[in-house]
Order: structure tokens, then sequence, then C-alpha cells
């Protein structure tokens, strides 16, 4: 649905966007992360024919964004980082007005639909300048959406909104996925883009990592398993390193935690030898690394040690 | 053509909200008629026009009143500078709707959901244009019939009256007008979209109405005086004016450089 081929953007000398490669397939959710002038926004204006690249070439939805930029933003919806509606009209007039520009045969039922969708029908007769935060991102978010766009952008759709509000944007969000619509997602809130994203890109102005959040953890760090034990006895971290698989075993406290490959397979073998071996097992649980830890090991800072990770694992 | 009357609707459903822009549409207008009625009934009997002779008035102007008596030629002369008044008001009232046309929506930050639709800019910028050019141009020809009214009760003499509806009026009202307020839109809109602050364009769009000011004091002045060649010249003129500056307002409006160098 997006493929993207060495697109470049620069502003004078300032590379924005360095040798975009890409390709983001129907009915994925494809998370886009990046710190504060990575040239992420950039990148969604040249993917939505706002603005030209400077070198590379680019196809959404099977348009290509320099040559037909008229037609693709009939096929592309977009979320501004900033809502960007009309305080003086209501809700309902926003709506209507974005619909009409982007040719939608039923206005007014489609304007009904996306506020009965976005629980903002009882207030459509409202000035969009007398919502709270919270609504104005979910009318910007049904703005996006009047045309039934087959791509759809969304630049930071969470910022700036309180946990609630951050939370039914992030609902909705969810609900577009389960439709099966494509979606390109801007978002500093990692766990948002772990939730809601088939894969993410970690993108610095140029491209740093894609791939699947799991996959991305996968890639950048040792599985660990932490053994939660009623009393840890010496033979029983020598027990465990001598098992195939395991990469390193530590002791902290009354717990064994041990990095290995793969824990599905190693895990029943390692369960089994602790407990002929004399051990009272309480919990075994597994160390996930966050997003935040991948995306700051990508973007630079290597996040959390393993230590600190299994300090904190209560499982 | 119907994206161009959205884009109407819609700049009329917000502009028209704010009070401060319904009252310069409909003060200036007022005003403008009140003024020459106050004027022609405060002179209507000829005896109060008799501390005003042809030698107060230029003296090129007596050949303009042609067979008319004095108190009529008078009376033609002082309302007659109104008629500059009239031409100014479509130029005026709309050089403030449209200079926030292109910065107000970039700075409350609708413009880019906006230029995101499938809008060419030509439609975006004749909408523009003609949100603010219509009402200005309708404002003032009502203003103009209710000042045509009035002067039929209140001029000296019918030869008074046949003057504000000769051809020299109605082309300055009806022709030159909107050509004025078109030029004035256009100037605005190409500044607002070139200029980040909205006062910045709204006092830079301001200086169109220098051109019609200095006509208006060549006139008071006596050094010139407005007859039918001229307007004519001037509204063949202004046809062309226009059409450069649609152009070059649709030429200089650049997408790129709106979303992305303003701050």
């Amino acid at each position: 649905m997006i493929h993207a081929r060495g697109l470049t953007k620069q502003f004078g000398d300032l590379v924005a966007v360095d040798r975009l490669s890409l390709d983001v397939e129907s009915g994925e959710v494809f998370g886009f992360l990046g710190p504060n002038g990575a040239g992420k926004t950039t990148t969604i204006r040249m993917l939505t024919g706002l603005i030209a690249p400077s070198a590379g070439r680019a196809t959404v939805a099977g348009y290509d964004v320099t040559k037909e930029g008229y037609e693709l933003r009939k096929r592309v919806g977009i979320l501004t980082e900033s809502p960007g509606l009309y305080d003086r009209l209501s809700a309902a007039k926003n709506l209507s007005f974005f619909a009409e520009m982007s040719e939608v045969e039923d206005v007014s039922g489609k304007v009904e639909r996306y506020l009965r969708m976005l629980g903002l029908w009882d207030r459509r007769n409202d000035e969009a300048g007398a919502f709270s935060k919270g609504m104005r991102q979910k009318l910007a978010i049904a703005r996006a959406l009047l045309h039934e766009p087959q791509v759809l952008f969304l630049d930071e759709p969470t910022s700036g909104l309180d946990p609630e509000a951050a939370h039914l944007v992030r609902e909705f969000i969810a609900g577009l996925k389960a439709e099966g619509r494509t979606i390109f997602l801007c978002t500093h809130n990692l766990n948002e883009a772990d939730r809601l994203c088939d894969r993410i890109a970690v993108f610095n102005s140029s491209l740093v990592a894609v791939d699947r959040p799991a996959a991305l953890r996968t890639q950048l760090y040792d599985r660990i398993v932490v053994f939660h034990l009623r009393e840890v006895e010496r033979h029983f971290e020598r027990v465990v390193r001598e098992h195939p698989g395991v990469s390193s075993v530590e002791t902290m406290d009354a717990k064994l935690v041990v990095r290995m490959d793969e824990p599905e397979r190693i895990n029943p073998e390692l369960i089994r030898a602790l407990v002929e071996a004399g051990a009272d097992l309480q919990f075994v649980g597994e160390v996930r690394h966050s997003l935040e830890d991948v995306y700051l090991h990508l973007i630079g800072d290597k996040g959390d040690s393993p230590e600190e990770k299994a300090g904190d694992a209560d499982a | 053509m119907h994206k161009v009357w959205v884009i109407v609707r819609k700049e009329w459903s917000e502009v028209f909200k704010n009070k401060l822009v319904l009252f310069t549409v409909a003060f200036m207008p007022l005003m403008f008629t009140a003024l020459p009625l106050i004027m022609l009934a405060v002179t209507a009997p000829s005896e109060s026009m008799s501390g005003l002779s042809s030698s107060d008035m230029p003296a090129s102007f007596g050949a303009i009143c042609g067979g008319m008596s004095e108190s009529a030629c008078a009376q033609y002369w002082l309302v007659s500078q109104f008629l500059i008044l009239y031409m100014l008001m479509p130029l005026m009232i709309p050089v403030t709707i449209a200079s926030y046309s292109i910065v107000g929506e970039k700075s409350t930050r609708t413009l880019e959901p906006v230029l995101a639709t499938p809008v060419k800019t030509w439609e975006l910028l004749t909408g523009k244009a003609l949100a603010a050019s219509l009402p200005a141009v309708l404002v003032t020809w009502l203003g103009f019939f209710a000042f045509a009214l009035g002067a039929t009760i209140l001029a000296t003499s019918p030869e008074v009256v046949a003057r504000f509806l000769d051809p020299l009026w109605l082309t300055a009202i009806f022709v030159l007008g909107p050509e004025l307020s078109i030029a004035a839109v256009s100037v605005a809109v190409l500044i607002s979209s070139r200029v980040s602050d909205p006062r910045v364009a709204e006092q830079l769009s301001a200086l169109v109405m220098l051109p019609l000011l200095a006509v208006f004091f060549g006139q008071v002045t006596g050094f010139f005086f407005l007859n039918e060649t001229l307007i004519l010249w001037m509204a063949l003129i202004m046809i062309v004016i226009d059409a450069g500056l649609l152009f070059f307002a649709t030429q200089l409006f650049q997408r790129e450089r709106i979303l992305t160098r303003w701050s």
C-alpha cells in the first residue's frame, strides 16, 4: 500500500529525510517512531503529496506522491500533529466542510456516522472551539476518515491528551485496526506503538530499523527468564549453567536470572532439572524488554540493563 | 466550481461569526451612504448654498457641470467626492478578511488539513477571494442604491440626481468597484500567502488602497476630475491588472513553502 524507495527531503543544507525505503502492506498498522525533529512529519507530508521529495520516489495506494498528488489526496486521510479545526464552526460544520472538499457523496450521512461513532453526535452543533483536547482530537480523526481513505496517516494522535482521552483515541485506533485499515502511525508513545502496530520503524532522519516489535526485541536482546525460588542453593546455578541453550545465569536474591535462546523449548527441561536438584520453584517468568528499551537502544541510549530489568521483575 | 463555493460558504460561516468583521462590513457602507445624504440634506435648499459659489470650486469643475445651476453644480461637486469613497469601499472591506485568509489558516493550523484535501490551488484562492470580495461589493451596491434613493428626495434638482446615475457613476460603482475589489483581494491573498504574520499581511494589504487615495486627493485638490473616459480606461486597465494579480497569486502560492517555512 505504501512503497518508498530512497525518499529524501532536503531543506537547504539540512537533510530532513535521508533515503528512506520502506513498504507497508494493506491492512497493516505501521508505527513510525523517532525523536523530535527526526523527519517524521516531513515523511508524512511527502507520502500524502503535500510536499515534494528532493529525491527518491514513493507510491501510496498505487499513486505516485510526486506526480499524482491530487488523486492521492482523495485516497489518503491525514490527522495532522495539531487538530486544525475551525473553532468558530460547529463540529458538524467542520466535518461537512471537509467532507465536501474530499468529494464525499453522502455528506450528511457520513458526518452523522462518524460523529456517532466517536460519541460527538450530541455535541454536533457546538463550536469546535468549546471542545476539550480529547474531543478535538476525535473530531480531527473523524475528519481524516470521512472519505473512507485507503491509507490513514496519524501524526501523534494522542500527543498532549490526558490519559482518559488518550485511552479513548487509542481504543478508536484499535477499532480501525480491527476493520483492516492501513494505518501509518507516528507516535512518541512507545506503549501505544507496541500495542497497536504490526510493525514499527525506528527513524532518525534515516531508517534505523524496521520489523515487528517482538522481532526487534529478539534481535537486540537475549531472552531472559527469571526463576523465583524459595531458597537458592549454590548448585542450582551450576545445574542451569550446564544446560544446553543457556547463555548465562546469575543469582540475584532468591532468583536465578537466566539468558537463553529459546525459552519455549528450554524452560520445561530447566524446570524439571531444578526440581530434581531440590529447588522449590515459586514462579517462572520472562523479562520482556519494553519497546522503549528497544527504541532507546536503536536511537543511541542503550536502555535499562538486563539486571535492572530482572531486579524489577515480579514474575 | 463546487469546491470554490464550499470554501466561500465556509469562510462566510466562520468570518461573520466575528462581530468585529461584521461591524467592519456594515459600518463603512452605512457611513459612506449617510454622509453624502446628510450633505445633500444640508445643502438642499438653494439658500443654504449661498455661501458656496463657483469660485469655491476648482475652476475646471464648472465645465463638468455643463448647464447646471450654480447651486446644483456646487451640490454635485460636494457629493461627487463620495464617488471615490464608493470605489474605496469594495477595496477596503475585504482586505481584512482576505489578508487573514491564508495566514490566519496557517496560524490556527487549519491550512494543512485543507491542503491535504483534493483541492486545487486556484479553487482555494478563488474561494477565498470571492468570500472576501462578494460581501464588500454587495454592500457597496446596497449602499449606492440607498444613496440614489435618498438623493432623489434630497438633491437640489433632478439634474443632480441624473448625474449620480450617469455612466460615470454607474461604471465606477458597478464595473470598477468589483474590479478594484478583486485586485485588493488578490493582493491580500498574495501577500498573506507569502508572509507568516497576519498583522503584517493586513498592514501590507492595506497599501493597495494608496493609488485610489491618490485619485481621491487629486480630485479634491482639483488636480484632475474623474470623467467617463477616465473611468472607462481605468476599468479596462483594471481587467488586465486583475488578470495579472490573479495569475501571480496562484503562481506565488507555494504549498510547500507555506507548510514548511512558517513557524
